[in-house]
């Protein structure tokens, strides 16, 4: 098995680095191709792994080499499979296979290609380290190798300003986050002597409450980062600036969800402190609706699926703190592969309408494609929610943990927002599928994507549609080392009324959408319709103010005073102290040579001074040295 | 007053600096050289004078030395000093600046 292993974990860095070759080379196909079969061998391989677990297989632990051991640190190169790591391999494995093959197609016109397929394999590498690794510190190497390749990934387009602005705003906001994550560790290694999560779980409930408390807050205040969590969301809806299937990879199915899988990796931690994980659950709850809404009014495709995501890690996060980790797990799962093929639905759509993100100046586009329509329309149905797609069992699972852990202003907020993610996502579908051809007016000539882009994502498809199913498999296999928690509710009547319920608002929530952006009457917004007008509308479209709030007020002031420290403090005090020391040698120089006049006249003076200088050097010492007993008595005579 | 130590220790003190002030102030290439002399014969006559004083004669042995080399230093000198006029037609240190950086 640990060949496997080591082909799943290191065929992505073999593509990079393959693809990496041809860097700076134009444009080739097999710099594509290469990378996208070296992950179909890592996909393989990830199955393999998969089964044998499925039938009673020990984990896999392998300790490839020391990294670290300098006294009682000790941190090896471990690489462990179980239970919770090859579901995420699974999933990253699959998604980044589908992603790979579908940017054959997506970057075809792309002068960056071969550079494109290079970081998406060394960002595949860098996550697949993250979830395999046995200890911390591989962790987090993994975690910033993904923050690296999304900087890079974000920015692929670097001379779009807007682009590279996106990836440093995503990079600064994840390195602040970061700082939170490392603290943790410390907090872990200092109270548990350890990095290995075998020996940091077996020994944490030995521990000190408040230790644990802070060990929780700064170990999610990395996943808050990763994970885009509120007040560090802003980051995730700029990241859109970089190409679709990126966003698809990273930014929807992957590595956005790398927090919920430290919080899920953590959870004999985030059993000990129930306080923290009500906090958890709560800020989940809270950016679930918070996302949502903002998801309502957005006039930009990928936003709109950007905000949708932001939304189900909210789920999840409720799902991890309410410490039912198996359903958290579950949900993520189920989301990259409906919300994955969501994004390269619209990245098919992009491609037809010339890179427009506005919904509501396409319209109609069933009629051309047909094959993107059915695809994001079934995703959207995944997403909403419907029986019996892989929504329904995942999120109405999260429902029900909230439900059955009587958190029910949780479980209301979370209701609500299913009710919001239908509206939004079918608001979506209809504007660009349904209604009036608007596209006509801006002269566009949509046409679907190559055939084998969507054979490529049909594997996602049939995911989104049957992935409920594995339901009580995924149960039994995950439980063996998550806490097997049932959640049902006690009362049948209850039970068929929250479903039926739910059911009903998701569908009724889906029709409205429908029924007001499907139709023929839609127009391109111009700013002055009624809505548009509307303070609630402004405060949404303007995403409740943050980013203004946080350019106006963290932004500005920095950067002022940086200015002043810049000006003040650099140039002034350390600038001057170097540009000092050199001019005080320079001019000492350029005083001292005029000795040298080449007169014998003023140098046997310089000679005579010189000796003279030396004598007194030397009489004046020598009798210091003779009477250093009556200097010290002098000297200690006036209190020195 | 009978002429002790002191008395030409002081003598040739007075005598090195008014060489090493002739040495200092003259223009003069062969005046440089009377400053040298008298330099070098203060220095004896200290020689001379301890020597005597502790009744050893390793110091006037020194003198004879001393005045063998400064003999010998001045005629190479003042050959230098000769060809070096019939070069330039002066013999003045300011002039002498060759070296010059």
């Amino acid at each position: 098995m640990e060949l496997y292993l080591y082909l799943a974990l290191f065929s992505p860095l073999v593509g990079s680095l393959f693809a990496g070759l041809f860097g700076a080379s134009p444009r080739t196909k097999i710099a594509g191709v290469v990378p996208s079969l070296l992950l179909l061998l890592s996909f393989v391989s990830s199955t393999v792994l998969l089964i044998y677990i499925l039938s009673g297989g020990e984990k896999v632990h392998v300790e490839m080499m020391t990294w670290m051991a300098t006294g009682d640190l000790y941190i090896p190169f471990g690489f462990v499979v179980d239970q919770v790591s090859v579901t995420m391999m699974m999933v990253v494995t699959l998604v980044s296979t589908v992603v790979h093959f579908y940017s054959i197609g997506y970057m075809d016109h792309d002068k960056g290609f071969n550079r494109f397929f290079s970081y998406l394999s060394a960002f595949v590498f860098s996550m697949m380290i993250l979830i395999m690794s046995d200890n911390f510190a591989g962790l987090f190497i993994g975690w910033e190798g993904v923050g690296l390749c999304s900087w890079l990934l974000i920015g692929f387009w670097y001379h779009k300003e807007s682009a590279t602005w996106a990836a440093n705003e995503a990079f600064i906001m994840n390195r602040i986050a970061d700082l939170g994550m490392l603290i943790g560790i410390f907090l872990v290694y200092w109270n548990t002597g350890s990095l290995q999560y075998d020996h940091v779980f077996a020994t944490v409930g030995a521990l000190d409450k408040e230790v644990l408390t802070w060990m929780g807050i700064f170990l999610f205040i990395g996943a808050m980062g990763k994970s885009a969590q509120f007040p560090l969301h802003t980051w995730l809806a700029d990241a859109m600036e970089g190409p679709t299937p990126v966003s698809a990879l990273i930014h929807a199915a992957t590595m956005v969800t790398a927090g919920v899988y430290l919080v899920v990796r953590a959870n004999p931690l985030y059993d000990l402190i129930p306080n923290v994980g009500l906090f958890i659950a709560s800020l989940g709850a809270f950016v679930a609706l918070f996302a949502a809404s903002m998801a309502l009014v957005n006039r930009d495709m990928k936003r709109i699926i950007a905000y949708s995501t932001l939304s189900q890690l909210g789920y999840m996060f409720v799902a991890a703190g309410l410490g039912a980790y198996w359903v958290a797990l579950f949900h993520l799962m189920a989301h990259a592969f409906f919300k994955a093929l969501l994004f390269l639905g619209a990245g098919n759509v992009m491609h037809a309408m010339h890179n427009e993100l506005d919904p509501f100046k396409m319209g109609g586009l069933r009629k051309v494609m047909k094959g993107t329509f059915i695809m994001m329309t079934l995703a959207s149905v995944a997403l909403a929610g419907i029986y019996p797609f892989a929504g329904f069992f995942s999120k109405d699972l999260i429902l029900e943990v909230g439900f059955v852990e009587h958190h029910y202003i949780i479980y209301t907020v979370l209701l609500f927002t299913a009710g919001l993610t239908a509206f939004y996502s079918f608001r979506l579908v209809a504007l660009i599928f349904h209604g009036e051809e608007r596209y006509k007016l801006f002269g566009i000539h949509p046409h679907e994507a190559y055939k084998f882009m969507l054979v490529a994502m049909s594997p996602l498809l049939l995911l989104a549609i049957i992935a409920g199913s594995f339901k009580m498999t995924y149960f039994e296999m995950v439980t063996a080392v998550l806490p097997a928690t049932e959640y049902h509710v006690h009362s049948t009547i209850a039970y068929w009324i929250m479903t039926i319920g739910t059911q009903l608002f998701v569908i009724l929530a889906i029709a409205f959408a429908y029924k007001k952006y499907a139709n023929n009457k839609v127009k391109v917004p111009d700013g002055t319709s009624k809505m548009e007008n509307r303070l609630c509308y402004k405060i949404l479209s303007n995403q409740y103010y943050i980013p203004y709030i946080y350019e106006e007020y963290l932004v500005k002031p920095y950067r002022e005073l940086s200015t002043v420290f810049w000006k003040q403090v650099d140039m002034k005090v350390v600038d001057a102290t170097v540009d000092g020391i050199a001019g005080i040698i320079y001019a000492g120089g350029e005083k001292t040579r005029v000795m040298q006049s080449g007169n014998l006249s003023t140098m046997l003076k310089w000679m005579v001074a010189g000796t003279i200088g030396l004598l007194s050097f030397a009489v004046v010492f020598g009798l210091a040295v003779r009477y250093s007993g009556e200097i010290k008595t002098i000297l200690s005579g006036l209190g020195v | 007053m009978e002429i002790g130590l002191n008395h030409y220790l002081v003598l040739s003190t007075l005598l090195f600096a008014i060489g090493l002030i002739g040495v200092m102030r003259r223009k003069n290439l062969l005046l440089l050289f009377f400053a040298t002399e008298i330099l070098l014969n203060s220095v004896n006559i200290a020689f001379a004078a301890i020597s005597h004083y502790y009744g050893d004669l390793t110091g006037q042995l020194f003198v004879f030395f001393v005045i063998a080399i400064a003999a010998s230093e001045v005629a190479v000198g003042l050959g230098l000093l000769i060809v070096w006029h019939k070069r330039h037609g002066n013999i003045d240190l300011d002039h002498m600046s060759t070296m010059k950086g």
